[in-house]
């Protein structure tokens, strides 16, 4: 094939498919015209990121991972590291293991993407081309959503959604705490990252005070009145935290209007609560760089093909995780594997010149409500209408009328799948 | 249908796909069957779920029939199971008893 002709169907196609066209078949590694094998490029090595870019090089692809980080520090579990239950060693992970399968880690913060000219722009000044660029940048928090929860009162008020030295802070707060002391614990409106999070964490925490300090209390403000495994959780609430936990949905005034980390207030329409420690979790978008690279819309997150998890947006450009609108999957580290594996099947068919193929994903979200008492949610997905959907039928929470035995099973099961994903993802 | 939606989400892929054959449906040209990559989340070799790489193809669909239909007890895979068809289990059942990610 001539260059011209490449070329002519270069304007027709755009440059992904050209740069497929050019390749004499599907052995990736082969060079291609000009001596160039396609170049993916891969932001954030989260649960997302770093499997897709191990999943990529298995694929034979030219990977450039880009993470900010030398360390991972894991959220999964970082509930239990909140109570004592877990040390925040086992929340960390390095990258030498995936650096070992031959794809190439850049450590630095991807500050611009130039979607038409396709390159990475990264703090230094350094650009990286790229035939496919994967994001998976997870989450930012909005330190504008909630008034007076800003980027100093992080410090006083932890959120502790990113795992790391905010998750180290909540638990010296809380093992400091006195006797008789109010937690307050605030959960966003959806979307947001692990929706059951919230609910695990308030649990952990009234299990905390219960055996710790029981004459302590912990209220959670909720801004919606219905959330993932609800019946679940608040059966076991009733069972075993009566007089840790007060739960206020948004239709008693759950909703944070407003909070004073000076004072340790936090302020609803309907009252006003005085903390000894408070742990806010604020509305969430997706990782800044989405935005950058405009593949972000309106609500912050990221809208995709739920064959390719191509954006909508902005062609070559794929987006996984948490920063992507994956319709009925939920934010979770299992569901960020699960695209990741999928997303770079479809780069490298696309590479290659084939069609992907349409997918299924799996999902399936632990929670532990007490040491040695799990409880889960599962779904299976497919493309309906260009969104992820649950396949009819397949999966929902654990059943509510459960022995303990069971529950001891799923607590089991939680703690395998940890060791086992992160493994997977890490190496 | 499924092309249709398809063609409006990814242009480049569009045009690709009235230059090149149409994708079949299945596990092809050793790709893995739809649902096959998010198993090995939990099941990977050396993980304490039931790793399922290189075990016997009848084996492995058979416990998703019966999972699928409540046959065999179980805490999550019944779920799971629910959203396979006997084909699509069948296909993932073939992928990994020929060793899966590993092969
Ligand atoms: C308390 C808590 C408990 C949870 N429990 C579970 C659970 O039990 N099960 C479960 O499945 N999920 C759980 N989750 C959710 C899970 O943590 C996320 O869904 C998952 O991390 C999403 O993966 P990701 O790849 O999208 O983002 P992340 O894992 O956040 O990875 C993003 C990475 O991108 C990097 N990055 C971002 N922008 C840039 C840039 N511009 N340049 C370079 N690098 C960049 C970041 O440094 C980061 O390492 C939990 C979350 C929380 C908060």
């Amino acid at each position: 094939m001539s260059r011209r002709l490449v070329q002519t169907r270069r304007s027709l196609l755009g440059n992904a498919a050209s740069a497929a066209l050019a390749l004499a078949g599907p052995g990736l590694a082969r060079p291609a015209l000009a001596g160039t094998a396609p170049r993916v490029v891969v932001i954030g090595g989260g649960f997302g990121g770093a499997t897709a870019a191990r999943a990529l090089r298995q694929g034979g692809v030219d990977v450039t991972l880009v993470e900010a980080s030398g360390t991972y520090v894991s959220c999964p579990f970082s509930n239990e590291v909140i109570v004592g239950l877990q040390p925040l060693s086992a929340q960390r992970f390095g990258y030498d293991n995936l650096t070992r399968t031959g794809l190439t880690r850049v450590q630095a913060n991807a500050t611009g993407v130039d979607p038409s000219g396709r390159r990475v722009t990264l703090a230094d000044g350094t650009t990286l081309p790229y035939d496919r660029l994967v994001l998976s940048p997870g989450i930012d928090l909005r330190l504008d959503a909630v008034p007076g929860y800003g980027a100093e009162a992080v410090a006083a008020m932890p959120h502790a959604w990113k795992a790391g030295e905010q998750t180290a802070l909540l638990a010296r707060q809380l093992e400091a705490m006195p006797e008789g002391g109010t937690v307050v614990l605030s959960a966003p409106a959806n979307p947001y990252r692990c929706p059951p999070g919230p609910y695990e964490r308030a649990s952990l925490i009234a299990h905390f005070l219960k055996t710790r300090k029981p004459r302590a209390k912990l209220i959670l403000l909720d801004a919606k009145d219905t959330f993932s495994k609800q019946r679940l959780f608040q059966s076991a609430w009733a069972a075993l935290y009566p007089d840790q936990l007060e739960y206020v949905p948004l239709a008693s005034g759950g909703q944070v209007t407003a909070v004073e980390p000076a004072a340790m207030t936090v302020r609803t329409d309907f009252s006003e609560y005085k903390a000894d420690v408070a742990c806010i979790i604020p509305p969430q978008r997706a990782g800044r760089i989405a935005a950058i690279a405009g593949a972000a819309d309106r609500s912050g997150w990221c809208p995709i093909d739920p064959v390719t998890f191509e954006s909508k947006l902005v062609p070559g450009i794929h987006v996984i995780g948490d920063a992507a609108i994956a319709g009925a999957m939920p934010k979770s580290a299992f569901s960020a594997n699960a695209q990741a594996k999928v997303c770079a099947q479809a780069v490298i068919d696309l590479l290659a010149g084939r069609a992907p193929e349409e997918p299924k994903l799996i999902n399936t979200c632990y929670s532990l409500v007490a040491p040695g008492y799990g409880i889960s949610i599962a779904g299976v997905f497919h493309p309906v209408n260009g969104l992820l959907a649950d396949v009819e039928g397949a999966g929902g929470i654990s059943p509510v009328d459960a022995p303990a035995s069971v529950r001891e099973q799923e607590a089991v099961y939680a703690a395998d799948w940890y060791r086992t994903i992160t493994r997977e993802v890490f190496g | 249908m499924r092309l249709a939606a398809r063609v409006r989400a990814v242009p480049a892929l569009s045009a690709l796909a009235l230059l090149l054959a149409p994708a079949p449906t299945g596990a092809t040209e050793g790709r893995p069957p739809p649902g096959a990559t998010s198993c090995t989340g939990c099941h990977a070799t050396g993980a304490a779920m039931q790793p399922i790489s290189g075990r016997p193809a009848p084996e492995i669909a058979a416990a998703l029939a019966e999972y699928r239909s409540g046959a065999r007890p179980a805490t999550v895979m019944n779920r799971i199971a629910k959203g396979f068809t006997e084909a699509e289990s069948q296909a993932i059942a073939a992928y990994f008893a020929q060793g899966g990610p590993e092969r």
